[in-house]
C-alpha cells in the first residue's frame, strides 16, 4: 500500500506546492452551514484512486481539530468534510484541510462550487424510471413466454390483462421523459429521434389493449415495456456522463476569487464576496493574491502575474496609478486597489463578449445521434405509412393494414439507435475521467474525433507558468549568496532560484524588495543586489534577448553570479507533440507572450508554426482563419486571453489550472499536469467515433433482416422482442471494448500516472 | 390452471419487492460511491468511523 505515499504521484506531477490554496475566507464563504455551528465543505481531490488513498485522507482530516467527519467519495474523487466554525474554542481551521491532504498523500484539493444536487435529481428521477420499467418489462416477459409457450383461450386473455394493467403505469412513468421530449420539438415543427419512440410505445400499447379486448391473440405489451426499459437506461446514461463531467469542470472554482478584502473609510476590513464589490471601493492585496476586479493601485507596488490575463511569462512591475486587471496576481507586495468596475464589467466583459460573438461555429455542430434521427425517423414513418397503404389498397382489409403498419412501427422504434451512441459514450467518458480528462458532453467527444489541427497556448498550456533555472554561472560562493537573497522574495524567478540551490547559504537578515527591479540586501562587504541586469549592473550594456529571462548578483555593481530561467514545459510536452504530429495533426502555437520567447519554445517542441503577442481577439481570428482554410482545429488553452479562442475553435481543452472563464469556455477540462492528456483524449474519442459508427451499422443492419418480414406481416410479437433484446445486447457489448482499448506507444512510459495503471494493481494485491 | 390465482401475485409481489428494495437503496445513498466501497471492503482499520 505504497502508492499514495508522499513523492510518488506528488512527484510525478512536478512540484506541486506551487498551486496557491484557496484563502480561508474564500472556504468560509463557500461552506455550507449545516445548522448549529456546523459546516460542510466538499473539496475536489483528483489524485485519489485507491482504497490506501482513501484512509490516508480521511484519517489525516480526522485528526484535524473540529472535524466531525469526512469522507471520499472515489468515484467523483470528492472530499466531504462536516467540521464545526466555533465552539467550545475547538473550531476547524478550514485552510488546513488543504495542507493536512496534501501532507498526508502529496495530492492537491480544489475547492467545489455548490449546485450540484439540482441536476442530481433528474438523474434520479431516470433511474427510478428505469427501475420501473425494468420491473414491468420483466414481468411482462414472463407472462409473454407463457403466451408464446401455448397458453390460449381464457388464460391468454388473463394473461394480457395483468400485462395491460402492469405495463400502464410504467408506460406514463417511463415514458414522460420520452413524451415531453417529442412534444417540444413537434410544437417547433421539427422531429427527433424520440417523436418514432413515443409513436411506437403509444401505438403498441394501443393495438395490443385493442387485441385483448377482441381476444385476439398478439399482444405487443412486452414490446412497450422494454423498449422503454432499454431506451431509459440510453437516456440515463447520456444524463449520467454529461451531468459528471458538467459538475467537476464547474465545480473547480479555486482560481476565481469569490470575495475580497475591502478596506472601509474608517480603516476597518471586510471580507465581502466580489459580487458585492462596487467601483471605488479600496481592496486590500496581500502577496500572493488575485485581483478580483479591475482597478488602479492607489498604494503600494508589487510585481503582477499577468500571465492569465495576457500570455505574458515575465511578472510586470506596478505603482501607484497604473490600471490592473481583474485575475491577475500580485507577487511580491501588498496592493490597495481602487476598484474601477464590478465584477460583471470587468475586463471579463469584455472577453465574454468576444466569446459569445466567436460561438458560431460550434452552435452549428450537429450530433451524430440527431443527424441520424433527423433521416431515419422520416424513413420510418414512411415506411409505416406505405405498408397501410399497400395492405389497405391490395388487401382490401384496411383494421389488417392498420396491425402490420404498427408492426413495422414496433420493429423499427430505435431501441438499438437510441443506445448506440450513449452507451459509447459513456464509456468512453469513465476511460477518459480515469486518465483525469473530463468531457463536458458528447457532442465534444463527437468534435474531438475530426480534428486536423490542434493550436497551443503558451504560458500556462504548453507551459507551467513555473520558471525554471537553466544556466547558472558564478562562484558557488555567489550562488550560495543569491540563493540566500532570493529566499526573501515570492517573485517566481527568485523562487527558482532558490529552489534549484543545494547546499547551505549565507544568512542574510534585512533584504529589502524593490518591486518590478530586484533585491537588495546590505552587508559589511558592500551592496548585493540581486535582479535584472539594469539594476543589478547599472554600468554594463544590455546583452541580447535569446528567450530566456536573465537574473543578475552583483556586489557593489560588479557582476558575481548570473542565471538564465526558463519558463518549464509542462511534462510530456515534447511527447504528447510527437504523437500527434505522428498522427498527422498539425501543431501551432498561439501566444499572447513576447517574440523571443514563442520562437525559442516552438523551436524546443518543433511545432509546425507560431504567432506571438496575439491579442484575445487575434486569438480567435487566427481560429477562424483557419476555419475558413477547411481545418477543423483543437485549441489547448487557460488564460484568461485564450477563453474568445477557445470557443472559436472547433472544440477546446483546458488544464484544470485554467482561468475560470477559460475552464467554462473549453469542451474539455484535464486534471493532471501532463500534456499527454490531449494524445489520449484524442485517440480515445477517435476509438470511440468508430464504435459508435460500427453500433450504427449493427442496429440498422438489424433493421434490414426484420423490416421485410414485418412488411410481409409475418412479424409476431416474439420475433419483435428477439430483435429488439439482441440487437440492443450486441450494441452494449460492441461498445464495452473500449475498455480493452489500450493506447500503444505514447501513454506506456507515464503509466504510473493513470490510476488503471499497474500501480493500482499492485496496491490491490498489497 | 386455478395455482395461477396465487402463483401470479405472489411473483408480482416479489419483484415488487426487489423494486422497491432498489428504490430504497437508491434514495438511501448506497450508489454514491461505488469504487471506493469496493475499496473500503477491503480496510481493516477497526476504530469507529465518526
Amino acid at each position: 500500500m505504497s502508492c499514495c505515499a508522499p513523492g510518488t504521484e506528488g512527484a510525478l506531477e512536478l512540484d506541486g506546492a506551487v498551486h496557491a490554496l484557496p484563502s480561508r475566507e474564500e472556504l468560509l464563504l463557500s461552506a455550507r452551514d449545516l445548522g448549529d455551528g456546523r459546516r460542510q465543505t466538499d473539496l475536489s481531490v483528483p489524485g485519489v484512486h485507491c482504497g490506501a488513498c482513501i484512509t490516508a485522507v480521511e484519517r489525516a482530516l480526522r485528526g484535524v481539530e473540529g472535524v466531525e467527519k469526512a469522507r471520499v467519495n472515489l468515484s467523483t474523487k470528492r472530499v466531504s468534510i462536516v467540521w464545526r466554525a466555533e465552539g467550545d474554542g475547538r473550531g476547524a481551521d478550514p485552510v488546513r484541510f488543504a495542507e493536512v491532504i496534501r501532507r498526508a498523500t502529496g495530492y492537491e484539493s480544489h475547492l467545489f462550487g455548490e449546485d450540484i444536487e439540482a441536476s442530481d435529481r433528474l438523474r434520479a428521477d431516470l433511474i427510478r424510471g428505469v427501475a420501473v420499467t425494468g420491473f414491468a418489462a420483466a414481468n411482462i416477459m414472463l407472462l409473454s413466454v407463457s403466451v408464446w409457450s401455448g397458453a390460449d383461450a381464457s388464460t391468454r386473455d388473463l394473461f394480457h390483462w395483468i400485462s395491460a394493467m402492469i405495463a400502464a403505469p410504467a408506460l406514463v412513468y417511463g415514458g414522460r421523459f420520452f413524451y415531453r421530449s417529442a412534444w417540444s420539438v413537434l410544437k417547433r415543427g421539427r422531429t427527433n429521434m424520440d417523436v418514432p419512440i413515443a409513436l411506437a410505445i403509444t401505438l403498441s400499447y394501443a393495438v395490443s389493449l385493442w387485441e385483448t379486448l377482441h381476444h385476439g391473440a398478439h399482444a405487443w405489451f412486452d414490446a412497450t415495456a422494454s423498449l422503454l426499459f432499454f431506451l431509459l437506461i440510453g437516456r440515463t446514461l447520456d444524463h449520467v456522463m454529461r451531468d459528471r463531467a458538467r459538475s467537476a469542470i464547474t465545480g473547480l472554482a479555486r482560481l476565481a476569487p469569490r470575495g475580497a478584502l475591502v478596506v472601509q473609510p474608517d480603516g476597518s476590513r471586510d471580507y465581502r464576496p466580489v459580487s458585492e464589490v462596487v467601483p471605488g471601493d479600496r481592496i486590500a492585496i496581500a502577496a500572493g493574491d488575485r485581483i478580483p476586479v479591475d482597478g488602479i493601485v492607489s498604494s503600494g507596488e508589487s510585481d503582477l502575474d499577468v500571465s492569465i490575463a495576457t500570455g505574458e511569462s515575465v511578472p510586470v512591475a506596478v505603482r501607484p496609478g497604473v490600471a490592473v486587471q481583474a485575475g491577475t496576481v500580485s507577487l511580491t507586495g501588498s496592493l490597495i486597489v481602487t476598484a474601477t468596475a464590478t465584477a460583471r464589467q470587468s475586463f471579463l466583459a469584455e472577453i465574454i463578449a468576444l466569446m459569445e460573438a466567436a460561438e458560431g461555429g460550434r452552435a452549428q455542430y450537429r450530433r451524430i445521434a440527431d443527424r441520424a434521427a433527423s433521416i431515419y425517423a422520416p424513413a420510418v414513418h414512411l415506411l409505416a405509412i406505405l405498408t397501410f397503404l399497400g395492405w389497405g389498397l391490395f388487401g382490401g382489409d384496411w383494421k389488417q393494414a392498420l396491425l402490420i403498419a404498427i408492426a413495422v412501427l414496433i420493429i423499427t422504434c430505435p431501441c438499438a439507435l437510441g443506445l448506440a451512441v450513449p452507451v459509447v459514450q459513456v464509456v468512453a467518458a469513465g476511460r477518459l475521467f480515469q486518465h483525469g480528462i473530463m468531457v463536458r458532453d458528447g457532442s465534444a467527444m463527437e468534435r474531438l474525433a475530426e480534428i486536423d489541427t490542434v493550436i497551443f497556448d503558451k504560458t500556462g498550456t504548453l507551459t507551467l507558468g513555473r520558471p525554471r533555472l537553466i544556466e547558472a554561472r558564478g562562484k558557488p560562493l555567489s550562488r550560495a549568496m543569491a540563493a540566500a537573497l532570493a529566499a526573501h522574495s515570492r517573485h517566481p524567478l527568485s523562487r527558482a532560484i532558490h529552489a534549484a540551490h543545494a547546499g547551505p547559504v549565507p544568512l542574510v537578515e534585512t533584504v529589502r524588495e524593490l518591486p518590478g527591479q530586484g533585491l537588495l540586501a546590505e552587508m559589511p562587504e558592500g551592496i548585493y543586489r540581486l535582479g535584472s541586469r539594469a539594476f543589478a549592473c547599472p554600468q554594463t550594456a544590455a546583452q541580447a534577448d535569446s528567450g530566456a529571462s536573465e537574473v543578475v548578483l552583483s556586489l557593489n555593481g560588479e557582476e558575481l553570479a548570473r542565471f538564465l530561467l526558463e519558463d518549464t514545459p509542462r511534462p510530456g510536452a515534447e511527447e504528447a507533440i510527437a504523437a500527434l504530429k505522428a498522427e498527422g495533426l498539425g501543431t501551432l502555437m498561439l501566444s499572447g507572450d513576447r517574440q523571443t520567447t514563442v520562437a525559442a519554445m516552438a523551436e524546443q517542441l518543433d511545432l509546425d508554426g507560431w504567432q506571438a503577442e496575439l491579442s484575445p481577439q487575434g486569438k480567435v481570428e487566427a481560429c477562424n482563419g483557419l476555419a475558413a482554410a477547411g481545418h477543423r482545429a483543437l485549441m489547448v488553452g487557460d488564460g484568461i486571453n485564450d477563453a474568445p479562442a477557445l470557443s472559436a475553435a472547433h472544440v477546446s481543452m483546458a488544464p484544470a489550472t485554467a482561468a475560470d472563464i477559460g475552464r467554462q469556455a473549453a469542451d474539455i477540462v484535464f486534471l493532471h499536469d501532463g500534456l499527454d492528456a490531449v494524445p489520449t483524449a484524442l485517440a480515445i474519442s477517435r476509438r470511440a467515433g468508430r464504435l459508435i459508427r460500427e453500433n450504427f451499422g449493427l442496429a440498422i443492419g438489424y433493421n434490414m433482416i426484420a423490416v421485410p418480414f414485418a412488411i410481409a406481416g409475418y412479424a409476431t410479437p416474439l420475433m419483435a422482442s428477439v430483435a429488439m433484446s439482441t440487437s440492443s445486447l450486441i450494441v452494449i457489448a460492441n461498445a464495452l471494448r473500449l475498455n480493452r482499448f489500450r493506447r500503444p506507444a505514447a501513454t506506456s512510459g507515464r503509466e504510473g500516472q493513470a490510476p488503471t495503471g499497474p500501480v493500482t494493481r499492485e496496491a490491490r494485491l498489497a | 390452471m386455478n395455482m395461477l390465482i396465487y402463483l401470479i401475485p405472489v411473483a408480482l409481489l416479489l419483484g415488487g419487492l426487489g423494486l422497491g428494495a432498489f428504490l430504497w437503496s437508491l434514495r438511501n445513498g448506497q450508489y454514491e460511491d461505488l469504487d471506493g466501497a469496493a475499496w473500503r471492503v477491503l480496510d481493516d482499520d477497526e476504530t469507529p468511523r465518526a
